[in-house]
Order: C-alpha cells, then structure tokens, then sequence
C-alpha cells in the first residue's frame, strides 16, 4: 500500500496512486466498511495484554520455518546407510527421515538454524499459550461475552501440544522413538480397541514403516490446518468483543480506553513481531535445542536415561511415572489401569480449566457482559482454584522430571516419586487455603489503604511525646480503582414454603449452588469493600490514623 | 443454565455507565470515578531537539537491521557449514550456525524495536476512548430473526412433510460410514501378533555386540549382555518390528541367590533370560545394578528384581518381565527352549 | 539511614528484601557446602607405607578384611583382579569415606606407584582381570560410529545420550562420563564397579570398548563440538524447556513490559 505520490499524476488533478488503489479495492471488497469501524480501533496498553500476541507470533514463525523445513525433509522410514559429514554415525543404518534431518542440520546452510528456531519457536509458543491462558484465567478475562474465545484458545493450547508432539517425533530418532513407543503403550491400556488402534495408527506391529509419513501429514497439514482457522476465529472475536481493560479512572465498563490501531498499535504490534522472531533467533544462535545426532537412529531395543518429552507433555509423563502399577485380569482380558488412569488424568486435568468459566457462570447467576478485568486478589476462591491447578500442573512437570530432580539434588528418585504422588493430592489444597488467605489479607490491605491513607514510612512525634506514623492519603484515581471491583453477594435458596404454606421442592442443583456461592461470596471469602460512609466516618473527625 | 431463578438484587451494582455520570457529579463521593486523567506531554511532544533525538535513535536501528541482513548474507557466502569455533561461554560450537542467528535476530530485532520506539516517542500518546457496544442484539433484531427462520422453516416444509425428514437425516447420518470403512486398511488387525516373538525351541543366543552365539561361559555373574535371536539381522527388513519384541535382557545369577523356584528352573547355571521390554509401556529396560538385582525403567522407573521372578518392586509396571527358558545345545551354546509363555511388552485388552 | 527508614514502605520494598534475603542465602549456602567436604579429605592423609600389602592394612583392612576376604562393611576383594583396584582407587571411590547410597569419586590421594602396589595385592589373593594396557584402551584409530551403535545398545540406558549419567534407584546414579580416562573406563567396563555391570571381553571384546571408548571422547569431551550453541547440560528437553520459559519467555515478557509501557512524561517543574 504505497502512499508515494508521483508529481505527474498531481498535475493531472489525480487522486495519489494509494488512494486510488484503495478505492479500486473498495469497489471490490468493501475495505472502506471494514476500515471504518477497524482503522482506529483501540487498544488498551498493558504488558500482559502482548502475551497472545506471543502466542500468535510465534505460530507465525513456526509456520514459515516448517514450511522450509519441508523442502530438505525426507518422511520416509526407508532403512538407508549414513555417509553424510557428522562422523560419529558414519555408516550407520538410520531411517529417511533421520538421515534427511541429519543433512538439515548438517549440510544444508543455515539449515540447523531453521531446525532451531522452528523447535525454539514451538517451546515459547506452548509457553506464551500457557502463561496467555493464565492472564485471561486470573483476570476474569474468559466471562461473558468471551467464553467461546477461551474455548478456542484452550482448543488451541490442547492441538499445539498435539501438533508439538507429533512434529518432535517426525526425525525418528532415538529419543522421539521412545515417546512414540510410550505412544503405542498408552495407546494399547485403552480398553477394548486400543489394540486396534494402535496397529490402524502404525499400520500394523509397533514400530512399522508408517507412522513417520502419517505423523507428518497430520503434522504440517491437518492440525496447523485447524489451528490456523482457530487462530483466525480467535482474533475475529478479539476485534469484533473489543479488548478487555483494568479498572482505573474513566475505564468503564461500556469504553474502551487505549491507543488506536493506526499508527500506534500498527507500530507496536508489528514491531512486537520482529521483536518476538529477533529473540527466537538469538535464541536458536544460542542454545542447541534437540541435537537429534547425539541420540542416534531410533531402535525398539535402545535407549537413554532421562528421556523426556517436550515440557508441554512433561506433566503427562509426571502423571504416567508417579503411578502405582495397577492391572486388573478378568475373564482373559486386562485393564491396564497403571497406564490408563494417568491418561484419562491428562484428559481430566485439562477439562477442568476448560470447563471452569461455565461453572462460575452457573455459580453467580451473572449474565451481564464484563469487560473491566478483576484483580486476581478480588476474586479469591477463583484465584484459589486457578493456583491449585497450577499447583497439579507443576506437580505433574516435577513428576515428569524426577530422574533429573534426583541427579542433580542429590535425592532418591522414589522419593521424589512418592512426594509427586502425595503432593497430587495435597498440593493443591494447601495452595488453595494459602492463596485465598493471601487474596483475602490483600484484600484487607486494600481496604486499609483507602480507608487510613498509605504508610508512608516516615515516622513522627506528636508534641505530647506519642510517635505516630504518617498516612498519605490516596489520590481519588487510586481510591477509586481499588474500589471499583464488584462484589457479589452469595446466593439464596429462598423460602421453602410460599405465602399459602405449601412446600415447594428445592432442586438438588439448587442447593449446590448456593452451597457454592456461600464458598465463593460468603463471608469468610471476601472482605466488605469500604463504603463511604466508612469513609467519611474516619476521615470527618476523631481518629488520625 | 438456568439462572433466571437468580433475583437481580443478589448481582452487585455496577459501577460505570448511568451510575458513574452521577457520582462524577456528586462531589463528597470521594470514591468516585475521576474520569480520565489529562493528557500530560512528553519531552518529545514539547522539545523538538528530544524528538529529533527520537527519530535519529529509530533511524539508527532501522540502518543497524540493514547492515545485520547484509552480514547475514556474507555469513552465509563465506562461513562453511562445517566450521566449528570456541564462543565464550557457549563453548565450541557451529560458527554458521552462530552468525546467521545473531546476524538475523539482531536484523529483526532492531526493526521490531525501531518500530516500537517510534510508536512509543513519536506518535501521538493521547489516551482515546472508544463506546462499546452490546453484543447481543436488540430486541427487534431478535424478534425479525426468529420470524424470518419460522417463515423459512415453515415454507421449507420440513415439519409437515415427515418422510422427507426422517429419510434426510438417515442419509446424511450413513454417508460418512463410507470414510470410516475406507480407514479399515491403515493397518493390520491384531491378531495373535502381541503374543508370539521370534524365539523359538533350539534359536540361538546372539550378542548384540559381536553378532555371535553365546556360551555359558562367556557370562560372568555381575556382567549383563543383550541378546537377539540368531537369523535376525539389522539389515533386514523387519528387523524393527522383530527386535521390538525379541530383545533380551542376559545376566547371571549365583543360583543360591535366585529366589523364584521358577526362575530358578528356567535358568540355566544361574544364566537368566529376560525380555528387555519393560511391561509399562514398553521401553527397553536395562539399567541393571549388579549387586541389588535390580533392574530399572529409564522411562518411568519400574523396578524389577531379577532374583525374584522380576517381580514389580516400585513404579508403574504392573506385571514381571517374562522370562525366556534357556537351556544349552549340544555344540554348548546358549539356546532358547521355546517362545516366552505370555506376550512381551506393554500390556493389552486382549492380553488376560 | 533515614532514606532508607523512608523506603520501608515503598511498593517494591518486598521485592528488594526478597531479592537480598535470596542472594543471602544462596551465598551462605556457597560459603559452608563445600567445606564440609574439605574438612575430611585429609582424614587419611597419613599414608606413606610403601608396600601394597601395608598400605592394605591401613587404608582397607579395616573393610574389607585383613586377608580381603570382606567383613559387613565392605565386599570381599579375592577375584576381583588388579584393573578394579586401579579403577576404584585411581579415580579416588576407595578409600570409602562415609556410607552412603553410592561411594562417589573424589580427589585420589594414592601415588600411580602405590596403586599399583595395591593392585599387585590384591590381585595376588585371587586370579581377575589385569590392569589394561596403553595398546588395550587407547581409542586412536577406532571406529566411533561402531562404538556409537555399542553404547546405545550397552551404556546410554545409565549413562545417557551424551554420557552425562543418571539416576538409578534409592539415590544411586550412574556417574557423567566427562574427563574419565579411556584407562578408567575401560577398568569400569571390564570389572563393573559397584552396581554398574561389568562387560568383560567375553561378551564386549576389546575393540568394541575402544570403540565405545573413542565415541564417549568424541561426544562428551571439551573438545566436543556442539554446532546448534550451548548444551544446557546435554540433558535433553527437561533443560530445554526450562531455558525456553526462562530465557524465551522471560525475554519477551521484558520485552513485552517495555512495549506496552508508557513513555516517560515530561516533568513539570
């Protein structure tokens, strides 16, 4: 879109070249509808509002990087003799596919640098999701009206580590062969047709001559394929919803308050791009990431100590290692639970936060729309639960870790495996009380705060000899941001018996959600914002503190 | 989700809107929404020379990113790919590698940072308020929407004219078995494939390493060795799929040590023949520590006692490694007396 | 002092004080760790005895029995040959200075002349493998592929790809193999010292430890180049993970945080 005007086509009188283009496209596409409503949209300024923006760069740069990758990639299983340029695998027996990678990184300049960012890229892109998910989590970012959008975002989160996994297994190498063959035994603990499955996804025995073609088909075309329309669908609903804000003075719920797309966030957000693809490739002149040479072809009878999948799939593997052993023979055939349990947790585990808008929703009753953002300390019993399903999160990764927790600590690995085990269920509970207790005393300090002033540090004495400290008072902007959350109050059932005396039934969904909303909202779960006339009560008269 | 039970006094009051505009007004409301705050300028909105400052500064970073694609060219034409140099504190490391990394990020860098700079000290800072709109629509638009689908569901028929109906949603629930069929040839079905490996009565012990038979006397008690059937070769085409299954896992015993009287019987001279395929999930197993028995899953760490029957000691398996019965031929080495008794690796529905 | 008394409540007070407290911490755990093991190095310093026999008595007997036939507290040592001797007190295991799940290795504190005393002992209560030759272990002009492909198969279930070790049960490890000498690795192989199994020549000939030999030389040494940029300790995608959140991660959210951040306000004063 070249704004240059020529002198000549002035003189004629002529709009310049890039109006006129525009309007060529408008007359086609309609552009100047769009623009109006999107060319000066607004775009609230806050650090944590650039991480989907992470997110989306990244899976830029994944996608540009994968396409090169694809023309020197071989997918192919074909035993072949190595006699490339990397020495220590001279004359090995290796598959296509492992061979192609080894000439990526080897022999094709810059070829390895591509191979880095591409595996960079996916690590900060299941991370950026991550800590993206959180924000909108913690925030309250996911209530109506964007419960779809979080919908397709985790959708997104659950197909990258999918997408991550297969691509990680694509250079049939030693150590991606032994996911793939965890793969398999998974795959075989699903009762009934988990053989099946497993030999229709290997065509046959484990490990065949077709998965790494199968896996590269699903992992350069039909999982990025929904991923890119979910990515498209996701920020059709950012633009169309408007971005979410903090409280703060003239931030309400009906505006909008920040900088407009064209020229600032047009700078910002594509320089942020640059930004993101600059550090990925520092990164990946930095630090080696999966040297595929130095763990050899992949063979079923080998194998390395620590070996481990990429950290999306870490907390899987903590669940899959803490597990006790169990099967169960009946009637000539096994439920294999030890592998089983741990796969339909991983299922479980990420329902739950998928699933938790809705149970919120259900609990307040609220059907308004919310576009100013809760401080997580004004929500507690969801900042609670978010923190506990970290706390399993974490867990499950220390799990997934525990051969290399017990090297390098010094510690015995079963008894890093027995406090996974432990900590899956106690974990979680203690992190659950600590931080509603932590949201609450936040709370409290909020409150004190618009209530007695700051404490200022400085310490003074009064004439008749009492030392007091001196509180500064709030500025309005900072009284009112710290009370404009909304406090709920917590739901009743009502009388059971109406004005004719005849009992009316009380549903059983009924009482669990006021039992719920007495967890949430009831006393013990927030502190009473300061009302005004608190206020005005300690600020009138007696009382200098 | 049905929550219209909820009375409305139980949502809290919110704040903004309507309510803001009168408590702005209301002056002895201290918490009160001020409003937005005025704008207040930068040193480059009121010092040209800072601003000038600014633009040089983005001027620079755009020319550095220049000169960093240009390096990043001569790099990639002079270095040779296999050229190794030392970088404190990265180590020896891939001079190619190294320069077009650094050369391309800091030549995206620096545009991405130019840009942002420019954002941040040049263009206007103003704070803009944009109104928001509900997302639901309005009532009318409601009510024309639901009347617009009745009037076309009701000129479609679709509700008087049942058959019509009843054989649509039939064809359309049967078509897509056609694509589910066309999966059936992915693969191979089971069959008794999981339950059989190439061991079989009188196969020889191969070693691994040197591709030759094994002798008792060629397995001291303490050492391990890994064996394969004799006739499997790495060059073969199956050899994957086989070894998949077939690995061995070879360690000898003192006999009085040897705790399973089974185990005991299907050794021979306290030689013990396990699969090397763990029944978790199948990793091959072999961290073997000598003087414990013990054999260790580098994947999920199952533990197994070679002493007893290589019976779960800790960890995820849940059943022992199957034994091979071994026994020695007439010229003295080291044979299998049949297949494994129950299927290697991983268990399975069908197993029992 | 009374600026600082002013800054006690200043918001990011709590983060400084962490921040402190951290670095204290860490710095009083650097200043007392080590010189717990320092302290009993020299505990048995005092060897000077010359002959095998005697240096037996001092620094062993008390283990493994005056005539090496093994008491409670240590392993008979009849049999078990000249090679494991050299190994275990060449790279410092023996003498064992506290129980633990594994003895470890440590400064050696014998001359190579009393080793091999000691080793000439022991090996005479019981026929075991010699100490091996310079000929035997060194890896010039093996084959590193091959060697590769054996410790696969033998050595990376413990030791891992690289040869940077592992964990094994109860608070055992398999130890990294960086800086052992081809003459120690080739000992461990052939006598397999404490759980580590032995491989001898019956089952893993002699070309085939060079090989293995000369592929942990060309992978886990100094020298080893590592094309992609640095190791992360060779450990594979737990280390890599970490340095991506730490390093990626963390570099974009600064990067994030100064993006979105508002320029500074001229003053007004």
């Amino acid at each position: 879109m070249s704004t240059t005007t020529s002198n000549e086509s002035r003189s004629r009188g002529k709009a310049p070249a890039g109006e006129r283009l525009a309007d060529w496209a408008d007359g086609r596409l309609g552009i100047y509808s769009l623009a109006k409503a999107n060319l000066r949209k607004i775009f609230p300024d806050h650090w944590s509002f650039m991480l989907g923006e992470v997110c989306l760069y990244s899976f830029i740069i994944i996608i540009l990087t994968g396409v090169y990758l694809t023309l020197f990639f071989h997918p192919s299983m074909n035993e072949v003799e190595y006699h490339g340029s990397y020495v220590p695998l001279q004359g090995q027996l290796m598959s296509e596919a492992y061979r192609s990678t080894l000439n990526i990184s080897f022999d094709v300049r810059g070829g390895l640098l591509i191979r880095q960012i591409h595996h960079w890229a996916a690590l900060v892109f299941l991370g950026g999701m991550f800590v993206h998910m959180m924000r909108v989590f913690f925030t309250g970012a996911f209530r109506k009206p964007r419960e779809i959008n979080w919908l397709f975002g985790f959708l997104l989160f659950v197909l990258g580590m999918f997408t991550g996994f297969t691509g990680y297994s694509l250079p049939d190498d030693l150590l991606s062969g032994t996911g793939i063959r965890f793969m398999e035994g998974a795959i075989l603990s699903v009762p009934i047709v988990g053989t099946y499955i497993s030999f229709f996804l290997f065509g046959g025995e484990f490990p065949g001559h077709d998965f790494v073609a199968r896996f590269y088909s699903i992992h350069i075309l039909l999982l990025p394929g929904i991923m890119l329309g979910l990515v498209v669908g996701h920020l059709i609903l950012v633009f169309y919803h408007k971005h979410t804000q903090f409280a703060g003075p003239g931030r309400k719920n009906t505006n909008v308050v920040g900088m407009p797309l064209m020229p600032v966030y047009m700078a910002k957000a594509g320089g942020f791009f640059f930004l993101v693809f600059g550090v990925i490739a520092a990164i990946a002149a930095i630090a080696s990431i999966n040297p595929i040479w130095t763990m050899g072809p992949y063979r079923p009878d080998q194998v390395s100590t620590g070996a481990q999948p990429d950290w999306y799939m870490g907390f899987a593997e903590g669940l899959i290692r803490a597990m006790p052993g169990w099967e169960i023979n009946f009637w000539g055939h096994t439920l294999v639970l030890g592998v089983f349990i741990p796969l339909v947790l991983f299922g479980v585990v990420l329902m739950v936060i998928a699933a938790y808008p809705f149970l919120e929703a259900w609990v307040t009753g609220d059907k308004r729309e919310h576009h100013i953002l809760d401080r997580p300390r004004n929500a507690p019993t969801r900042t609670a639960f978010g923190v506990a399903w970290i706390t399993v999160y974490m867990v499950g990764l220390i799990g997934g870790g525990n051969d290399l927790i017990a090297t390098h600590f010094h510690l015995s690995i079963n008894a890093v495996t027995w406090f996974v085990r432990i900590a899956f269920f106690v974990g979680p509970v203690i992190a659950f009380i600590v931080t509603k207790r932590i949201c609450l005393g936040l709370q409290r300090r909020d409150r004190d705060k618009v209530l007695h002033g700051r404490e200022s540090g400085i310490i003074k004495r009064l004439p008749h000899g009492e030392f007091i400290e001196v509180h500064e008072p709030l500025s309005q902007e900072q009284m009112y941001t710290l009370t404009a959350h909304e406090q709920y109050k917590p739901v009743e059932i009502g009388p059971t018996v109406d004005e004719n005396g005849v009992e009316r039934k009380v549903k059983g969904s009924e009482k669990l959600r006021a039992k719920l909303s007495k967890a949430y909202y009831g006393e013990d779960s927030q502190i009473p914002k300061p009302t005004v006339e608190e206020y005005r009560e300690i600020t009138s008269g007696h009382g200098h503190h | 989700m049905s929550s219209h039970d909820i009375s409305e006094e139980n949502l809290p009051e919110q704040r903004g809107a309507a309510q803001g505009a009168v408590r702005l007004a209301d002056e002895k409301n201290p918490f009160a929404d001020p409003g937005l705050p005025p704008h207040e300028h930068r040193r480059q909105d009121v010092d040209e020379r800072a601003a000038k400052r600014s633009e040089r500064v983005v001027a620079l970073l755009f020319t550095v990113s220049m000169l960093a694609t240009i390096a990043f060219i001569a790099a990639y034409v002079t270095i040779p790919v296999d050229k190794a140099i030392y970088v404190f504190p990265l180590g020896h490391i891939s001079a190619l590698n190294f320069a077009l990394g650094l050369t391309l990020g800091t030549a995206l860098f620096t545009i991405g940072a130019g840009a942002v700079h420019w954002a941040r000290t040049l263009m206007s800072d103003v704070e803009l308020v944009d109104e928001r709109h509900p997302i639901e629509a309005s009532p009318e638009t409601r009510a024309k929407v639901h009347a617009d689908f009745q009037q076309g569901a009701k000129d479609s028929q679709l509700g008087r004219r049942k058959l019509i109906r009843t054989t649509m949603f039939g064809a359309l629930a049967l078509v897509p078995l056609s694509g589910v069929v066309l999966l059936r040839d992915l693969g191979t079905l089971p069959g008794t494939k999981l339950r059989h490996t190439l061991w079989s009565k009188g196969k020889l012990l191969v070693n691994m390493n040197t591709n030759q038979p094994l002798r008792p006397s060629d397995i001291a008690v303490g050492s391990l060795t890994f064996a394969k059937p004799e006739g499997l070769e790495e060059k073969s085409e199956e050899f994957q799929d086989e070894i998949a299954k077939a690995a061995l896992m070879i360690v000898r015993l003192q006999p009085e040590d040897i705790k399973d009287k089974r185990e005991l019987e299907w050794s021979h001279e306290g030689i013990v023949a396990y699969s090397k395929i763990c029944t978790h999930v199948g990793c091959p197993i072999s961290l073997y520590e000598q003087q414990t028995h013990h054999v260790l899953c580098p994947c999920h760490q199952s533990t197994f006692d070679l002493s007893d029957g290589a019976r779960v000691i800790f960890g995820p398996a849940g059943h022992p490694l199957p034994q091979l019965r071994i026994g020695v031929n007439d010229e003295g080495y080291l044979e299998a007396l049949g297949d494994f008794e129950e299927p290697v690796g991983p268990a399975f529905w069908e197993r029992g | 002092m009374k600026k600082l008394s002013a800054r006690r409540r200043h918001p990011l007070a709590a983060v400084v004080v962490l921040l402190l407290a951290l670095a204290a911490t860490g710095g009083l755990y650097a200043a007392f760790a080590p010189a717990g093991r320092a302290q009993a190095d020299d505990s048995a310093q005092s060897l000077t005895i010359e002959e095998g026999k005697k240096l037996y008595e001092v620094g062993c007997a008390s283990c493994h029995g005056t005539g090496g036939q093994g008491t409670s507290d240590g392993p008979s040592l009849v049999g078990v040959g000249a090679a494991a001797v050299d190994f275990q007190v060449g790279t410092g295991r023996m003498p064992a200075q506290q129980p633990g799940a594994q003895v470890q290795k440590k400064p050696n504190i014998y001359s190579q002349a009393e080793i091999d005393q000691l080793a000439a002992y022991v090996a005479s209560l019981g026929a075991g493998p010699s100490v091996p030759t310079k000929q035997q272990y060194d890896p010039a002009g093996a084959d590193v592929a091959r060697g590769g492909e054996l410790f696969r198969t033998n050595c990376t279930q413990c030791h891992a790809f690289k040869g940077v070790g592992g964990a094994l049960t109860k608070g055992k490890f398999a130890p990294d193999l960086k800086d052992v000498s081809a003459k120690h690795i080739y000992e461990a192989m052939q006598t397999g010292p404490q759980n580590m199994p032995s491989f001898p020549d019956t089952t893993l000939t002699e070309q085939n430890k060079k090989d293995i030999i000369a592929y942990v030389k060309a992978i886990n040494s100094d020298q080893t180049v590592s094309q992609g940029g640095l190791e992360l300790g060779g450990l594979g995608p737990v280390s890599e993970g970490l340095f991506a959140w730490v390093f990626g991660l963390g570099a974009l959210i600064v990067v994030a945080v100064w993006v979105a951040a508002r320029t500074a306000k001229a003053k007004k004063s």
